[in-house]
């Protein structure tokens, strides 16, 4: 089971959590004046990368809160994890430090 | 012919045929009256004022008040405990205290039921469904938070080294119970 750290109540177990997609996803301000394809991009076309991924979490049976994290899609290394509002961390210093980190040989699969 | 509504409680079934087990005793608790407190901050101290106890601003702590609880659930959530009876009193005071603050105030009296495990072994009953760390380091008396235990959500809070409560939705009430049960039979003598 993952432990994934709410920023608000600390390190919990995963089946507290719920799983919320893509972080930093921003809804067009003027949807009228997208057009068909951009909508749809919006909507379902996500970066689906392999390595570090912003994502959205909800502990939803603790103090139901949405923030986000960072996560390691090839270890499920959790590298930050922060409140919503706040700005999405570094993703190359996060990076380095996944790759020189205890489960670099997970990290270092993935060299972009 | 005047019907008369009686209210049981949702574990007065099962606890009337729970065995004495010391290591970890079941019991439930008496009827509360209960709300779910939700605001902006400029409403927590008038909120609490009015209810009697200050709101805990710290994460996943209670604090209590001539018997009457408040414990933190989120960042803007509070559960708040009083005696049996006492909702109308508590909703019109808070009501008018919080007067052009925007929150919310939901009566929950009924939605939930308490039981409390208590003695040597009580952390370990509760870790049979429930993953958290419950040393007194990582879980101090005082702690309170949602969690789940097996697959039902609960509120536990620990109020004495050896003794939890739990909150529990009164239709999850009865798997609870049997799994706490199932559970603290091992510690039997
Ligand atoms: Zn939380």
């Amino acid at each position: 089971m993952l432990v994934i750290p709410c920023p608000y109540c600390g390190p919990r177990p995963e089946l507290e959590f719920r799983y919320g997609g893509e972080a930093h996803i921003a809804r067009p301000e003027d949807p009228s004046t997208l057009d068909d394809e951009a909508w749809g991009a919006f909507l379902y076309l996500r970066s689906n990368p392999k390595g570090l991924h912003a994502e959205r979490w909800r502990h939803i049976h603790g103090c139901a809160r949405y923030f986000n994290v960072v996560r390691d899609t090839i270890s499920d290394t959790i590298l930050a994890s922060y409140k919503v509002g706040e700005a999405k961390p570094d993703m190359d210093a996060l990076a380095r430090i996944l790759a020189g980190g205890p489960r670099a040989a997970a990290g270092e699969e993935k060299s972009k | 012919m005047v019907e008369t509504a009686i209210r049981t409680g949702a574990l007065d079934a099962l606890s009337a045929r729970a065995p004495a087990i010391a290591a970890a005793s079941l019991r439930t608790c008496p009827p509360a009256s209960r709300f779910n407190f939700r605001g902006r901050p400029e409403a927590f101290g008038p909120a609490g004022e009015a209810f009697g106890v200050a709101l805990p601003q710290t994460a996943c702590r209670a604090a209590s008040e001539s018997g009457r609880h408040a414990l933190w659930l989120g960042p803007d959530e509070w559960l708040l405990i009083a005696g049996d009876g006492e909702a109308a009193e508590i909703a019109a005071k808070m009501e008018s205290a919080l007067a052009g603050l925007p929150h919310s105030l939901v009566e929950v009296s009924h939605r939930n039921t308490a039981l409390e495990i208590e003695g040597s072994h009580a952390a370990d009953v509760i870790n049979s469904g429930c993953p958290l760390d419950l040393s007194a380091k990582a879980f101090p008396v005082g702690m309170c938070t949602r969690t789940i235990f097996h697959k039902a959500e609960i509120v536990l809070w620990r109020i004495a080294e050896n003794r939890f409560r739990l909150e529990v939705w009164r239709s999850f009430a009865a798997y609870v119970w049997a799994q706490l049960e199932e559970a603290r039979r091992e510690y039997g003598a």
